[in-house]
């Protein structure tokens, strides 16, 4: 460990405001891609199986019209 | 080698193959990564001249280089689908882009930051920096491309272009640091020379940039299978594959 106690290592030597700048946008960003990457994944997903299903009434009322 | 890459140039396959290797990358990438972070953060010594700001390293510099090396991977895979028309090349580049942006972006953001207590400013407009700031736009352009066309054909063909195009830019911001005269400091690591680091520093410097690049290809590939399924949702493959799943 680099620091004396916990209190230290957030004071970061009085450099605390950027080096937790730093990390704080950092890490938000590359966690960040995952979760938006996961939850296009599941929207894109979503939006095939409202296409089929459209698709699939659509060719039934067709049926029952003729 | 040649086969495997044939075999990928399928979407199905890819698709397939990808989604079983995904957990792989991403569990040890985030593993490795976030050991890697802790270790910079908490177990590292000060610098003797920056003190802790020198932490900011182990965040900028694998940022950084993603940033460059993410674009050396959109152009190359860019060149296999125009050369040999594979519209998968060109999915796995589209997919990049954005994450190579975000790359980009940090390792302005976290060197700004860095620079302002050591440098007294945010940013000079000196030639590390600026060429730097032209690959995000680089970016930006890409991404743009890939969206101002109606067609996926004339969208690939174009942002390809724009990325071998902007490849002039990549060795100009690595050798701008010699040069020309500059705040930026010099490369700490380079494939030649002993590094100009501490072994303390080293380690978890070296761990980051390995986690962050399975973990970035864990991200081209999540990525990348959803444009799969965006671009190939009327083929018979994926109706088939969801048809199971609805019934």
């Amino acid at each position: 460990m680099a620091f004396e106690s916990f209190g230290d290592f957030l004071h970061m030597g009085g450099y605390a405001f950027y080096v937790w700048l730093s990390y704080g946008v950092g890490l938000t960003s590359l966690f960040g891609m995952l979760w938006l990457f996961q939850a296009g994944h599941k929207k894109q997903r979503k939006d095939i199986v409202g296409f089929i299903k459209r698709e699939k009434l659509i060719a039934e009322q067709q049926a029952n019209n003729t | 080698m040649w086969a495997f890459f044939h075999r990928m140039a399928s979407p199905k396959i890819f698709f397939d193959l990808s989604g079983r290797m995904i957990p792989w990358f991403l569990w040890s990438g985030l593993l490795i990564m976030v050991v890697g972070f802790v270790w910079g953060l908490a177990f590292s010594p000060p610098d003797y001249q920056q003190g802790e700001t020198v932490r900011i390293f182990y965040l900028h510099v694998p940022t950084a280089f993603m940033s460059m090396a993410c674009y050396m991977f959109m152009a190359i895979t860019s060149a296999i689908g125009l050369v040999w028309r594979i519209k998968m090349a060109h999915m796995v580049a589209a997919s990049a882009a954005p994450i190579g942006a975000v790359f980009t972006f940090l390792a302005l953001f976290t060197g700004a930051v860095w620079g302002k207590p050591m440098w007294g400013t945010w940013w000079v407009w000196d030639a590390r920096l600026t060429s730097e700031l032209i690959l995000l736009f680089l970016y930006i352009g890409f991404i743009a491309f890939q969206n101002a066309f109606d067609d996926y054909q004339t969208a690939d063909k174009a942002s390809a272009i724009l990325a071998l195009v902007g490849v002039v830019n990549i060795p100009i911001i690595h050798f701008s640091v010699e040069w020309w005269n500059t705040l930026h400091q010099g490369a700490t690591l380079s494939k030649f020379e002993k590094p100009s680091i501490e072994l303390s520093m080293l380690w978890p410097f070296l761990i980051v940039f390995v986690g962050i690049n399975l973990y970035f290809a864990a991200l081209v590939l999540i990525r990348t299978r959803t444009e799969v399924l965006k671009r190939e949702r009327r083929s018979k493959w994926v109706r088939q594959m969801f048809a199971e799943e609805l019934n």
